[in-house]
């Protein structure tokens, strides 16, 4: 039988987190000149594959960049930032990232996340941050299936995961 | 299975997602309190059967602490709101009243 999708652990992306007041200004330019993109809104994830920046929480943002570019676009937004009471860390070497791509690699996280997995509630560009099994993890859907998240101490056990909910028989009850 | 929604993420919960804070709308007593009011503080809670307010953390979320009204004996959630508050929004405590007439927590009613 075939697997529900395939699943690939990527090499460690650039990320940083940025916590502060999200309706600032200088906020809103350091974000715009790290990636391009506007603030986005709970729930959602805005820019491609290279750059782009997701909601976290009320007060933090994750902004995702190439790995070699990290310290420069930190750089730049601390200047952006000037003196607002803001966080700005690198977190690339703290996570762990992996691809699953398919067409049921919803099927895939429904199987090991509570989430809401049909396409109409959870469409492209839509960012969650939720529980992976036994760990916290954030995934987002894009055009050939979801990126996920997890934090680097954690990952070998989300390998496990992810490695064995793809094996499950397809239900189609997402579809 | 219970399900609250986060105010902050506006998502659906489930309650493995969430951790549970106990016991809403507690104010807290110090050093310089009486032995009552401490005692209050730690120890006294409602314990109602119906009509109860709780704080709940999204935990595997946003990490915010939330408030949420429940049933303690149907466990029908009436809604969930803002921590930075001292007491339920008006709007949730009328949707309460029109669900279970009469009900009071506390000197919320
Ligand atoms: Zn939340």
């Amino acid at each position: 039988m075939a697997d529900l999708a395939t699943v690939s652990r990527l090499p460690a992306s650039g990320m940083i987190t940025l916590r502060g007041d999200l309706s600032g200004a200088k906020i809103k330019k350091a974000v715009k000149a790290a990636c391009g993109q506007g603030i986005p809104v709970s729930g959602e994830i805005l820019g491609d594959g290279a750059r782009a920046v997701a909601w976290m929480s009320p007060d933090e943002l994750l902004v995702m960049v190439p790995y070699g570019d990290v310290q420069a676009v930190i750089d730049a937004m601390n200047k952006a930032l000037g003196g607002v009471h803001a966080l700005v860390a690198d977190v690339s070497d703290a996570r762990g990232l992996f691809r699953v791509e398919g067409g049921s690699a919803h099927e895939v996280l429904a199987r090991v996340c509570p989430v809401d997995l049909h396409a109409a509630s959870f469409g492209v560009g839509q960012f969650r941050r939720t529980r992976l099994a036994q760990v916290a993890a954030a995934f987002w859907r894009h055009d050939t299936g979801f990126d996920v998240v997890c934090f680097l101490s954690v990952a070998d056990y989300v390998d496990g995961v992810l490695g064995n909910a793809v094996t499950a028989p397809r239900v189609g009850a997402l579809d | 299975m219970l399900i609250l929604d986060c105010p902050y993420c506006g998502v659906a919960c489930d309650e493995t997602e969430l951790s549970p804070g106990g016991e809403a709308h507690l104010k807290r007593f110090g050093p310089d309190s009486s032995e009552e009011e401490f005692e209050g503080y730690l120890f006294v809670r409602e314990n109602p059967n119906g009509v109860h307010f709780e704080r709940w953390r999204h935990s595997y979320g946003c990490g915010k602490w939330f408030h949420a009204a429940r049933c303690t004996m149907t466990l029908e959630v009436f809604g969930t709101y803002s921590a930075q508050t001292f007491e339920p929004p008006q709007a949730l405590k009328d949707k309460i009243s029109a669900k279970r007439p009469g009900w009071s927590w506390r000197d919320f009613a």
